[in-house]
């Protein structure tokens, strides 16, 4: 890492921390509890941004993937693999908190809800994409498959949406957007969303840097036996 | 234009000769699909009160796994020999291998899905012959081999193919699967039109956004 490249890491691992720290403070000290659901409510601050970095990540693996097949720069192929990774374990959580939450407020672990299904099959979706990495050998052709694989799978993200939408939907969604939370949760949530973007910013980058070191070593080595 | 579709159907036709005189696709995948439709009898039990409600969805879990069978076959045929090295040289652009791919696992699926349904519907005592239920299957067999033939493409080039196929195809083809099972159900129910409206709507955007999709990227799958 050169000298503003490290500069710039700890610029975003301060600045990660800062907001990190601040957005506990705020889940568990500063907002008040929920009326209705009681502390379990909390997760919701987790789960949120959890879900929309998640979200963030394939996008982020769809448009390198269309970049990869356009430039041919194996640069993009790598910050996909990384925002795949990324995304499949904030998806892993999403579900995870999702259970923890339902369980308490809904009494069940798990329901056949449109929101829910769907983010079950983006997580498989995306589970499959870091399969076919780990099954393809060659680097260019594992770098176009995948490809195409991020373009495809991304591409169904609405049309499941749509599907299980008309299916059945019991999950709480519209009230950020119509206004019916309250002014401290709302500064919470947005608290949390900018310390889980950095946090994936971070993450991101560090595994980009880690992919590229693996990738010159490898390179160093086979050029000595060569 | 005009030679494009020649080129798709003399590709078509190497894969229809080649069904026809080694009878390998057709005959075990229509076992299968007929051995899924009797697996059920057994997971269920078989009133009709019950087998009503899960009927449809026993239909399309047949119809989906024998679907992944067969694509699992599309393009391993042309494994081995250099075969399909020497179909991406043939002087035409990929999409035409594409289509003519697609056209030859479409007319399989299709052909299995004509012998099984009727007898699924004679086994659940319903009459054979039902052109609503003609037209599910023809439009999510469309959405199944759009995509389908697309990634058998795809797993020919990777390890643990046969796994890797149904794990990659099932998560995308779920809203294929929601749709034709609910237009099913309006249909086996006798239920008019209307209610099945939105479900077709699903399929054909879904059949026309993976056909649209997968004839462009076609191309960097099969790249040498």
């Amino acid at each position: 890492m050169d000298g503003r490249g490290a500069l710039r890491h700890y610029i975003l691992v301060g600045l990660g921390f800062a907001l990190m720290v601040a957005a506990l403070y705020m889940v568990f000290i500063y907002v008040p509890t929920d009326k209705n659901t009681g502390a379990v409510q909390r997760i919701f601050y987790f789960h949120v941004p959890l879900a929309w970095i998640g979200f963030l990540a394939f996008f982020v693996v769809f448009v390198c993937s269309i970049l990869y097949l356009t430039k041919r720069d194996i640069k993009w192929d790598v910050i996909a693999t990384a925002s795949a990774e990324v995304g499949v374990v904030f998806t892993s959580l999403v579900l995870l908190t999702g259970s923890i939450w339902a369980k308490a407020a809904w009494g069940i672990w798990w329901t056949w809800d449109a929101r829910l299904t769907a983010t079950l099959v983006l997580w498989f979706t995306y589970v499959a994409y870091l399969l076919v990495r780990h099954y393809v050998t060659e680097d260019s052709q594992r770098a176009r498959l995948s490809a195409v694989l991020g373009i495809v799978g991304f591409i169904d993200v609405p049309i499941v949406a749509l599907a299980v939408m008309l299916w059945r939907t019991q999950h709480p969604g519209a009230m950020i957007f119509e206004g019916g939370l309250a002014p401290s949760m709302l500064a919470t949530l947005i608290v949390c969303i900018a310390a889980f973007t950095v946090f994936y910013i971070i993450l991101v980058t560090q595994s980009t840097r880690l992919k590229n070191m693996e990738t010159d070593i490898r390179d160093i080595k086979n050029s000595k036996i060569d | 234009m005009k030679g494009s579709v020649g080129k798709i159907f003399t590709i078509f036709w190497k894969d229809i000769l080649l069904e026809i005189r080694t009878k390998e696709i057709i005959t075990s995948v229509l076992v299968f699909a007929l051995l899924v439709l009797v697996i059920f009898n057994f997971a269920f039990e078989p009133e009709t009160a019950t087998m009503g409600l899960v009927a449809p969805g026993i239909l399309w879990v047949a119809f989906t796994f024998a679907g992944v069978l067969g694509l699992n076959r599309v393009f391993a045929i042309e494994r081995g020999n250099s075969r399909l090295a020497g179909l991406l040289l043939c002087p035409v652009d990929h999409m035409v291998i594409y289509w003519g791919k697609l056209l030859g696992s479409f007319t399989f699926m299709l052909a299995i899905e004509i012998v099984v349904t009727p007898i699924f519907l004679a086994l659940l005592n319903l009459p054979l012959l039902l052109p609503r239920l003609i037209l599910i299957i023809v439009l999510a067999t469309l959405g199944f081999t759009s995509v389908g033939t697309l990634f058998s493409a795809l797993a020919i080039n990777i390890r643990a193919r046969d796994i890797m196929l149904p794990i990659l195809f099932l998560p995308i083809v779920v809203p294929v699967v929601i749709a034709a099972v609910e237009a099913t159900v309006v249909v086996l129910q006798g239920d008019p039109w209307g209610d099945m409206l939105t479900w077709l709507q699903i399929m054909i955007a879904f059949d026309i956004i993976y056909l649209v999709v997968s004839t462009l990227v076609f191309q960097y799958v099969v790249e040498a």
